[in-house]
């Protein structure tokens, strides 16, 4: 059908240059395979031998029907409040340290980084505060809560403690990033003609970046529902507290009521966010 | 491979009063009553003006949209008269190939091309030549025959325009399709290259005999190139016959009246036997044949 | 000569108004409501309890044979976090796909691929809603304790995210090479291969890695239920005040998300040079 090439092109055809990469891929990743399947026991089999098939059976069974007595639903509520609650009180905090570390971080504001490279000790300060973010962020939050419990007791406090320094380290961090990718001409022009630089900040960076900043944190501010609702397992408080001491129990209806709360309160709160994100940009 | 046992002469398309429009979900119609006929190993031009329904015409053709009314007969049937089996398995003998090389970026042009075959292919031979593509000698073929064959492994996005609409008609060439459908395969081509593409293209139709159904905007090309010219204008046919007789005054009247008082200034052309038409703006071209 | 009317703001800025009260009233209430004992935390005998507290961490337990196990241990978390990650995002792209069934022929969808779109959209949103941990410990009751439901509670709630995120790619990429090989009639399954996948996969590989990096920290914490992994080692060291060895077991935690993140990091570099 077609006209034949001459055969010293054809042979480019012969030989896919691709194929020895992909074959090196494949190597690769079935010997770092088994290694994982090793240290992760993972053996998904035991999930369906008798005795486990029995007792899951048994605990989905008791999931219908939830548990709604009036008693218990008002319980329910007032845990849902002070998930969210938590949540609030913690993300506030975050934003209380986030702000100064993520203004005293961001090169945009730097007076000496002007007309020149910046000096010596800016630099240094802005690396120390930059460390301090990462270090506030690498610790995952429920260690700090665990940490927390044992000086405050249990309670909400320890919650909060925890998701404002964690979500603090975050906020902080994509704050300070916000205000390095926004256009840097407004904020130096207001430095370079003298203003401080609170003024620059909310004169000239502020403007560009406050939709991109308040939509990040609203954002933040519904997984701080989800954090708030694991931190309960440590006792902090909230519908994973209940949620942790009816799996304990047994009480399948009592589960399923509580997840089915928890999974309309993220729908809830996913929505808002949307809503509240989209109003704001 | 040649398709079936369908001979040259055999009715590919069939066409009476069809009514279609543009997009899917559309109601207003881009082709008004439509009457056209193809037949087995025809090459066939469609002309005209941007707008005139040309790629409206193909989207019927390719059943990518359902008429509004009238009735269209693909290989001898009503493919919207089919169950929902039958018509994915017609459209595995039509090819569509739009004006933009659907072409996903990171694909590697041997994959992209190789992609023809997928209609003639069982599931897992395709996917075994995602891994590695047996068939690579095929697509090689194909690009050489459009002066492509050093591209064969490169990826798709590292291609200049006119390369990436090669591979594009590259597709058309290893794709077991009887019924080929190609919308402006000449856009980002500069004139030699044009040349030797539609040659190409009209050759392996040919030999293969195929049915080829070009959309063109360059009227030379396709009276050079083709044997039929059907020409559109305002979604209604407006010539329909050979391409020798398609004359200079008639691609003036079809592409808007400044061009044809232009042509009208320059003097007439020794093919204007008939009377000179004056196209006024207001009445339409009286279709030079009805059918 | 006219005196300009008054301006009223425009009618965007009241409602950024009522909306910055309505989140001060809650940041309020929810201070208010919560009974924090900011006494206990602020008060000078707290910070010298707390600081106290701090100290007893130092120096750290670093006897070999406890080092031996914090290394078992952040191997094992390690193993989990990428297995779970990689499970996910199989499960993700397998459920990404009718998960954003397009219409075909007329751009309707057929009853049948919206009734697949609804359940496989409702599935994926409790997968994603419910967090790990809440994951791991349902699954407990099946797999008993170890680092099996924690891979498993990773795998299911990562799924639901990269499954909503792929489907988000998918409906936003170009339709024209899917529509092209559509036409010919080619089934839905290798349309996505050919056409679909390689336009999504810098994406795939991408919100992947993301989400290994999100997950080493999961990971790390999943063991507080009994999931195994460097969790389970620092709730049980914590639990009896064994703070030089919680101490270890911390910078552990803290060495291995920085790694993960590094590593994370540099690869998506690597793979878009």
């Amino acid at each position: 059908m077609l006209p034949t090439p001459a055969p010293q092109v054809a042979s480019i055809a012969r030989h896919d240059p691709a194929l020895t990469s992909r074959w090196a891929t494949v190597l690769l990743i079935a010997v770092l395979l088994w290694p994982l399947v090793v240290l992760t026991e993972f053996n998904p089999s035991v999930l369906f031998d008798a005795r486990s098939l029995r007792s899951t059976g048994r605990f989905v069974a008791s999931f219908l029907p939830p548990r709604s007595d009036a008693e218990f639903v008002w319980l329910l509520l007032h845990e849902t409040w002070r998930t969210v609650a938590i949540a609030t009180a913690g993300l506030t905090l975050a934003g209380l340290i986030a702000v100064p570390l993520a203004l005293g971080a961001s090169a945009r504001l730097s007076i000496s980084a002007l007309a020149r490279p910046m000096a010596a000790w800016p630099f240094a300060l802005r690396s120390v505060l930059r460390a301090t973010m990462v270090l506030l962020r690498s610790v995952p939050e429920v260690v700090w809560a665990l940490l927390f419990v044992r000086v405050v007791g249990l309670g909400p406090t320890a919650g909060v403690i925890a998701i404002g320094i964690t979500y603090g380290g975050m906020l902080g961090k994509v704050y300070a990033e916000i205000l390095e990718a926004s256009d840097p001409a407004p904020t130096q022009a207001l430095l370079r003609n003298g203003s401080g630089r609170l003024q620059a900040l909310l004169y000239g960076a502020l403007p560009q970046c406050a939709a991109e900043l308040v939509s990040y944190t609203v954002y933040r501010w519904e997984c701080a529902i989800r954090a708030s609702v694991v931190l309960g397992f440590v006792g902090a408080g909230g519908l994973g507290q209940m949620l942790d001491s009816s799996a304990k129990m047994f009480s399948g209806g009592e589960v399923s009521a509580i997840l089915l709360v928890f999974i309309a309160l993220v729908a809830a709160s996913d929505r808002i966010s949307a809503v509240l994100r989209r109003a704001m940009a | 491979m040649p398709a079936s046992a369908a001979r040259d002469g055999d009715l590919v398309v069939s066409l009476r009063g069809l009514h279609a429009p543009a997009a899917a979900l559309a109601t207003t119609p881009a082709l008004h009553g439509l009457t056209l006929d193809m037949r087995r190993g025809e090459q066939i031009a469609l002309i005209g003006s941007s707008g005139a329904g040309k790629t409206s015409l193909l989207q019927s053709l390719s059943c990518a949209v359902t008429p509004l009314s009238g009735s269209l007969e693909l290989f001898g049937t009503n493919p919207w008269a089919l169950s929902s089996r039958d018509r994915q398995r017609l459209r595995g003998r039509l090819f569509l190939a739009p004006q933009v090389p659907p072409l996903p970026p990171r694909q590697r042009v041997v994959t992209a091309v190789l992609a023809g075959r997928l209609p003639s292919q069982s599931l897992a031979a395709s996917v075994r030549s995602l891994w590695h593509p047996r068939e690579a000698s095929l697509a090689h073929e194909a690009l050489c025959a459009l002066d492509m064959g050093d591209k064969l492994w490169e990826r798709v996005d590292r291609l200049s325009g006119g390369e990436r609409q090669r591979v594009g008609l590259a597709r058309a060439l290893v794709a077991d399709a009887e019924l080929w459908l190609i919308d402006e395969p000449l856009s980002a081509l500069d004139p030699a290259r044009a040349t030797q593409v539609i040659e190409q293209l009209t050759e392996a139709a040919r030999r293969s005999h195929r049915t080829l159904v070009c959309t063109l905007h360059q009227v030379e090309v396709a009276r050079r190139g083709f044997d039929r010219i059907v020409a559109l204008r305002s979604g209604v046919i407006v010539y329909d016959g050979a391409a020798a007789d398609f004359t200079d005054a008639q691609v003036a009247a079809l592409y808007g009246s400044r061009e044809a008082l232009e042509i009208q200034a320059d003097g007439a052309t020794p093919q204007d036997a008939a009377p000179s038409r004056a196209v006024d703006g207001a009445r339409p071209p009286v279709p030079m044949i009805c059918r | 000569m006219n005196t300009p009317k008054p301006l009223t703001p425009p009618p965007a800025r009241h409602a950024a108004r009522w909306m910055g009260l309505g989140i001060g009233v809650l940041v309020v209430l929810s201070f208010a409501t919560l009974e924090l004992r900011w006494s206990e935390f602020l008060s000078a005998g707290a910070v010298r309890d707390m600081g106290r507290f701090a100290a007893s961490f130092f120096p750290p337990e670093t006897s070999s044979a406890f080092l031996k196990r914090t290394l078992d241990a952040t191997l094992e978390t390690l193993a989990m976090s990428l297995l779970g990650t990689l499970l996910a995002a199989l499960g993700g792209i397998a459920l990404a796909l009718p998960a954003s069934a397009r219409g075909h022929e007329n751009a309707r969808p057929a009853a049948a691929a919206r009734l697949l779109r609804l359940l496989t959209r409702g599935a994926l949103n409790v997968l994603r809603s419910v967090p790990e941990l809440v994951w791991a410990s349902l699954l407990l009751i099946a797999a008993g304790l170890g680092p099996l439901p924690g891979t498993l509670a990773l795998a299911l709630h990562t799924t639901g995210v990269l499954g909503r995120l792929f489907a988000e790619s998918i409906e936003n990429a170009p339709s024209e090479p899917a529509f092209a090989l559509r036409v010919r009639g080619i089934g839905a399954v290798r349309v996505f291969l050919f056409a679909t996948l390689p336009q999504i996969w810098p994406q795939v590989i991408a919100y992947t890695l993301y989400r290994w990096e999100n997950n080493i920290r999961a990971a790390a914490v999943l063991g507080v239920v009994g999931a195994g992994g460097l969790g389970q080692m620092l709730y049980y060291h914590l639990g009896l005040f064994q703070t030089h060895e919680s101490c270890t077991v911390l910078a552990a935690m803290v060495a291995l998300v920085a790694l993960v993140d590094a590593l994370s990091f540099a690869t998506r570099r690597w793979l878009s040079r």
